[in-house]
């Protein structure tokens, strides 16, 4: 304000900085009260929820199976250093990233040919990558289990061409299986997204500096393409960190992943404080990972 | 050893840096290119001029690598390269629209093509400065394209390609993108830079006036056709059709009838004196450019170029400062004359009664088609 008042203000229609400053603030909270809806939603069912969920990971589980909201402690953290419980969150990072690296690997070539499709026949696959969405989720694990059992389609052929029968089931090759299927969607839409965008003169450009079709992916398509890499792998790892139905049909009990465990923690083991510092820590690793991929991703652009 | 050929193309085969023998390229049913013969020389700042469509574009995608022809020989300094790969030729290309990689900054964007190669990162650093220096961009090295403006884009895209010292190279549409005064400069640029190289420009365009001002020799393509390859001065004097008669410069082309050797007859019955090798009764169209036309009161015509002239009505005029430009209606068409302003004679106002009339070595005759 002091600014104002150090030139007089002449009777022209010169700039005012009051009216500017007004204008600006109205600038500011353009748009704030249709966003409202969507900012009452999100608090009230998720950072409300996330809060209660911080705090119970600091309270004391009793003896009758209920939770004490005193006697604030770390002792859920410091279960955390459990053998057992570090084994669950290693294998569960390990097959999220298993899946992560597949789901990337026959994802992109399959992103690269739609992309270099005429419009028709791009739309058509985009389509067929969707279709899987038609049916409930649920539903389609059980079929994986239908087709994997021991009994079942898969088991028959490899039995009638002689390699003998197959026992996938239950095992963590059927969890990334399954994973791969679920997710392998997440994978190829953002991929295909950025590969579209890309001119494909700067192929024709670096092919013609002496690239090899090798070199030309490693140079010039892939850096290009990486916020399409990054975004899907983000869109893949986080939801198989945190997997529960796709182990829990297709994996049974020996392969106790983070979202089954957490699970367990809630409804069997009726331990709420544990459960909730589990939670806590899965999300803590995938902001972590959502940063660190963000932050790489962002420098190449 | 000038043997022939519709084109008037010499049929050279050593010493030629590009050497186009009989190349047809299909997309489907469309015919692209259609059986072309071009032979271009070691050396040699040569143009593929004409509208888009016409497959100056694609022939020079051929070149390149980045097509392969249907049919025919395609040779690079003797070389067989017709379904080679574009990293396997001695040749570069500077894209229209440059497609510079935008997430490499200017001195890896310029040593891309040397590191492709092998050469070290330190050398391909060197030899892309010395680049960058050649097209006055030093200081910019560490920019990304995108902070760059047209012409340093196009500077940097010529860097890129040159710096792997080409034995040709191809520049499509180079200037397109630039605004004209610039594009001026660039023209002067790439004229000396090719000269000092003494390497092969093979430069395709679709504006005529680049083509001719900067060029060795111009080829005219239309339709997928080689019509006519030549020298400025032999496009614009001596076009060997309507098409390329139309295409080069300003010209009014009058249909005609051949009569004999020496005369042929307007399509109003006006008989007028045209020597040209077509055989009687040829339709043929008379290409007057409207600086060969001068003009005069009706009967005024010097007595010596009675046999090349037409009586017209003048239309309108146009003052254009250093020249004037008529309008002039004969029976069945409208001319377009030329006239200097400097020493001019009385100017003629529209609805006076005149006579046209030209030198005549200035009219040329070519078939209509």
């Amino acid at each position: 304000m002091t600014l104002t008042h150090n030139r007089p203000i002449a009777d022209t229609a010169v700039a005012t900085p009051e009216f500017e400053a007004a204008n600006e603030r109205q600038k500011r909270r353009r748009g704030l009260l249709l966003a409202l809806p969507a900012y009452a939603y999100l608090v009230l069912f998720f950072a409300v929820p996330l809060g209660i969920v911080i705090v119970y990971s600091f309270a004391t589980r009793n003896r009758f199976g209920g939770t004490d909201l005193t006697g604030w402690n770390i002792d859920s953290y410091t279960a955390l250093g459990d053998s057992l419980v570090r084994q669950v969150l290693l294998r569960s990072i390990t097959l999220a990233v298993i899946t992560t690296v597949l789901c990337l690997v026959i994802a992109y070539p399959l992103a690269y040919y739609m992309a270099t499709r005429r419009e028709s026949v791009r739309n058509l696959m985009l389509v067929f990558v969707m279709i899987p969405f038609w049916t409930n989720f649920l539903v389609r694990n059980y079929a994986w289990y239908v087709i994997l059992g021991t009994d079942g389609p898969l088991s028959r052929v490899t039995e009638t061409v002689g390699i003998g029968e197959t026992r996938l089931l239950f095992t963590q090759s059927a969890v990334v299986l399954g994973l791969v299927y679920g997710f392998l969607p997440f994978m190829i839409l953002p991929l295909y997204a950025s590969i579209e965008r890309i001119d494909g003169r700067l192929l024709e450009a670096s092919r013609d500096l002496y690239a090899s079709g090798f070199q030309s992916f490693r140079h010039v398509l892939l850096p290009l393409s990486m916020p399409g890499v990054v975004a899907g792998s983000i869109l893949v790892f986080i939801p198989s960190l945190g997997a529960y139905v796709t182990p829990e049909i297709l994996g049974g009990a020996k392969t106790t992943l983070l979202g089954s465990y957490i699970v367990t923690q809630f409804l069997t083991a009726r331990n709420l404080p544990f459960g909730a510092a589990l939670s806590a820590v899965l999300m803590v690793i995938m902001l972590t990972a959502t940063i660190v991929y963000f932050r790489k991703g962002g420098r190449t652009l | 050893m000038r043997t022939g050929g519709d084109t008037g193309e010499d049929r050279t085969v050593d010493n030629s840096a590009v050497d186009i023998r009989g190349v047809t390229k299909r997309f489907g049913d469309v015919v692209a290119v259609d059986n072309i013969d071009l032979s271009i020389a070691d050396g040699e700042f040569f143009a593929m001029l004409g509208p888009s469509g016409c497959g100056k574009t694609t022939t020079l995608r051929m070149i390149a690598g980045l097509e392969f022809p249907t049919e025919g020989s395609l040779r690079i300094f003797g070389t067989e390269v017709g379904t080679l790969p574009p990293n396997k030729r001695p040749v570069n290309t500077v894209f229209q629209n440059y497609a510079l990689f935008p997430h490499m900054n200017v001195l890896d964007n310029v040593g891309f093509g040397l590191r492709m190669q092998g050469t070290g990162k330190a050398d391909a650093r060197r030899q892309a400065a010395e680049l960058i220096e050649l097209v006055q961009l030093t200081g910019m090295e560490q920019r990304k394209p995108s902070q760059l403006s047209g012409g340093q884009q196009q500077r940097v895209a010529l860097a890129r390609a040159l710096v792997n010292r080409p034995k040709v190279l191809l520049l499509d549409e180079p200037l397109g993108a630039l605004d004209l005064k610039l594009r001026q400069e660039m023209q002067t640029e790439l004229k000396s830079l090719q000269r000092e190289l003494g390497v092969s420009f093979v430069f395709v365009t679709h504006d005529q006036e680049e083509a001719l001002t900067m060029s060795d020799r111009i080829a005219v393509m239309h339709d997928g056709e080689l019509l006519q390859v030549g020298s400025a001065e032999e496009l614009y004097e001596r076009p060997v059709n309507r098409f390329v008669a139309d295409f080069i410069g300003q010209t009014n082309l009058l249909d005609a009838t051949v009569l004999d050797e020496d005369m042929i007859v307007l399509a109003n019955g006006t008989r007028v004196m045209a020597p040209n090798p077509h055989p009687a009764g040829t339709k043929v169209a008379m290409s007057l450019r409207p600086e060969a036309i001068r003009l005069g009161p009706r009967g005024s015509v010097p007595a010596e170029h009675e046999a090349t002239s037409l009586p017209g009505v003048v239309a309108a005029m146009t003052y254009l400062g250093h020249a004037l430009v008529y309008r002039v209606n004969i029976d069945w068409l409208e001319l377009e004359v030329r006239t200097e302003t400097v020493g001019a004679q009385d100017r003629l106002q529209p609805g006076d009664e005149v006579t046209l009339w030209w030198d005549r070595t200035a009219d040329w005759v070519v078939p209509d088609e």
